[in-house]
């Protein structure tokens, strides 16, 4: 089977160099660039074939949009974190404070509401009550992440026990404020539109994630920001020999995660309209199977946000679709966890191949 | 140990103000002492070896330069200023650039986030790539810089060698007029090094005045226009490279003395003396 390609010089002097010449250094780039960005490219293909696959077996139920829609919501959420800790893995960290962060960014955003609202409860209050709650829902998450990222590039103690600590004190914070049971008293407007509203077919829920996303990957890609993310996940030390300020990044870095968590405490209050206590005690682990699954490196210095997105959407499609299929769910969480291995062995040998030079 | 006339350019190139001068430098870890007042000066268009044994603190006192370090005490003129420099911003802007042992470069970013890392140039609040890679393939061309394929690749996929020149190039990129070299060659095969020696004349022909850390005498002795010799904590000799043998540089390395030093010229190389500097 050797097709020969039309090469228009005749006289060929030595066809092993014309062929290998010719071919190879293209190949060689483009085996650079996909390895480079392997994961995601890869990842969103299972993603493709996971969709197919469900797709083939019920294609009017699974196509319809109101699963669709459902997959997304679901996934919003998640994905806002996600972006945040896209980052945060990208410098070679971690955090798993960001479940119990949404809970209490959610409590404070409701405590804040209930303070400023004209009766007993929230839920009949005005925008300008919900801005300002949403708002210092946001903060409270963003201040957890400045707390948070302060211990870890001032004390140095490692991000893994700090956000630890972290996960468990937000968690706990939360129920001292509410006494351990969930507020309820979520304005009914706030319900009404961005919880559960949608603008024309867009949940609103889905159209916040993504724009969150743009943004998270245009900070990431095209900004000082995001190269010093980079440059810190992949030499910390090279990075501050340069100039650059690692500890008062890696602060910066952990204040985005909080405050995107934080907003997604405000998204989840909007859509369930509680608190949701204790909903959220494997969040983390779901939001760092998504970015790792995306092809960021647990390692530091490679990561996409796009692979983060098709990292969020892996579990919620596959959650989806074998409910739809009839298969139970529980086998989610075997399929992803093989495929979160899978991914991060994949990892390893690029980096074994790079470090071969 | 061919010793040229070339000795006499460093006796003409001063001409006014040397670059940087070291006066008196004190650096103390805790109880040890590490440089004990150094003394040290560098013109323009000179490389200077900074040679030394283990633990004689030729590390520090580059880090002293570089800004890691701040000094405990002595004088630091740049151009004949006093300048005190509390962090690697404040040499950069002087026109320091040091280029580590361990190269400091990023393995998953390549040639040009590399070269321009900390100092990227933006278009609004956005990268401007093109501007940056053209000026990274500049740069690189300018120093022969020929066997690095694609400024797009990643460090990591980069010869030892390859690396070294990225990381002198990112140094001069900035009109730098210092240039300090830890132990560039160390890590390096023959071609490999013969590429990074020729890069470190290169650069002292641009002009550049270059301290060069090393451990290999035989590199030294090509590349060095001046050898200063630091022994624990030290400056036992700072000598124009013709007026010193490596056998010498040794003596002084170890025991901070050379009787052959103080003869006039070039001390004769025996078979048996020149045998050790291996």
């Amino acid at each position: 089977m050797i097709t020969t390609p039309s090469t228009p010089s005749a006289t060929a002097p030595d066809p092993g160099a014309t062929g290998g010449g010719g071919s190879r250094p293209g190949l060689a780039r483009l085996r650079g660039r996909v390895f480079s960005s392997s994961s995601p490219a890869w990842i969103f293909l299972v993603l493709v074939v996971i969709v197919a696959v469900f797709s083939v077996i019920k294609p009017h139920q699974f196509l319809s949009s109101f699963d669709i829609k459902s997959i997304f919501i679901n996934a919003s959420v998640d994905l806002v974190m996600a972006v945040g800790m896209t980052f945060v893995i990208v410098t070679a960290g971690i955090d798993l404070s960001v479940g119990s962060v949404l809970v209490f960014s959610g409590v404070v955003a409701v405590k804040v509401m209930e303070a400023l609202a004209s009766g007993a409860t929230a839920v009949s209050a005005g925008w300008g009550v919900i801005l300002v709650g949403l708002l210092a829902g946001m903060a409270a998450g963003a201040a957890w992440g400045v707390a948070q990222g302060a211990v870890i590039a001032k004390a140095k103690v490692p991000p893994f026990i700090v956000t630890l600590g972290g996960f468990g004190a937000a968690l706990g914070l939360s129920q001292v404020l509410t006494n351990g049971v969930d507020a309820s008293d979520v304005p009914a407007k706030l319900g009404n539109t961005i919880g559960n509203g949608s603008l024309g077919p867009f949940p609103w829920l889905v159209i916040i994630a993504l724009v969150v996303a743009v943004i998270g990957a245009g900070v990431l890609q095209s900004t000082r920001f995001g190269r010093y993310t980079f440059a810190i996940g992949s030499n910390a030390e090279g990075a501050r020999r340069t100039g650059i300020n690692v500890d008062r990044h890696l602060l910066k870095v952990y204040a985005v995660v909080g405050l995107l968590s934080g907003l997604a405490g405000d998204l989840s209050l909007a859509h369930f309209t509680t608190t949701t206590l204790a909903s959220h005690n494997n969040d983390n682990l779901t939001v760092i199977t998504a970015v790792i699954l995306g092809g960021t490196s647990l390692f530091g210095g490679v990561g996409s946000m796009f692979g983060t997105v098709v990292g969020v959407l892996i579990p919620v499609v596959l959650d989806a679709g074998l409910v739809i299929v009839g298969v139970q769910t529980f086998w989610q969480g075997v399929a992803v966890g093989v495929v979160l291995v899978l991914a991060v062995y994949a990892d390893q040998l690029r980096r074994k191949n790079n470090s071969r030079r | 140990m061919t010793q040229t006339a070339s000795d006499t350019a460093p006796a003409g190139a001063p001409s006014g103000t040397p670059l940087l001068q070291l006066e008196g430098i004190r650096k103390r870890f805790g109880a040890v002492e590490v440089l004990r007042g150094v003394d040290l000066t560098l013109r323009s268009g000179q490389v200077t070896a900074l040679v030394g044994d283990n633990g004689a603190g030729k590390s520090t006192l580059i880090k002293a330069v570089a800004g890691i370090y701040t000094i405990d005490d002595g004088r630091m003129l740049w151009e004949g200023r006093h300048v005190t420099v509390h962090n690697p911003k404040d040499a950069a802007a002087l026109g320091i650039e040091v280029v580590y042992q361990d190269l400091a470069l990023a393995d998953n970013l390549d040639v040009v986030q590399n070269m321009f890392l900390g100092r990227e140039r933006r278009r609004g609040l956005l990268l401007d790539e093109d501007s940056m890679e053209k000026s990274a393939g500049e740069t690189l061309a300018s120093l022969q810089v020929t066997t690095v394929r694609s400024v797009r690749q990643p460090v990591a996929s980069l010869s030892g060698g390859q690396r070294q020149s990225v990381a002198v190039a990112k140094a001069v990129m900035w009109n730098s007029k210092l240039v300090i070299l830890d132990e560039p060659t160390a890590a390096l095969g023959v071609s490999q090094t013969r590429q990074v020696l020729d890069l470190v004349k290169r650069l002292g022909e641009r002009g550049l005045a270059v301290l060069i850390v090393s451990h290999n005498l035989n590199d030294v002795f090509e590349v060095a226009d001046r050898i200063a010799v630091l022994r624990l904590g030290e400056m036992v000799a700072d000598v124009a490279r013709g007026d010193v043998d490596s056998q010498s540089v040794v003596e002084l390395m170890t025991t901070g003395r050379s009787d052959r030093l103080t003869a006039d010229g070039p001390a004769p190389t025996s078979s048996a003396a020149s045998r050790e500097d291996a």
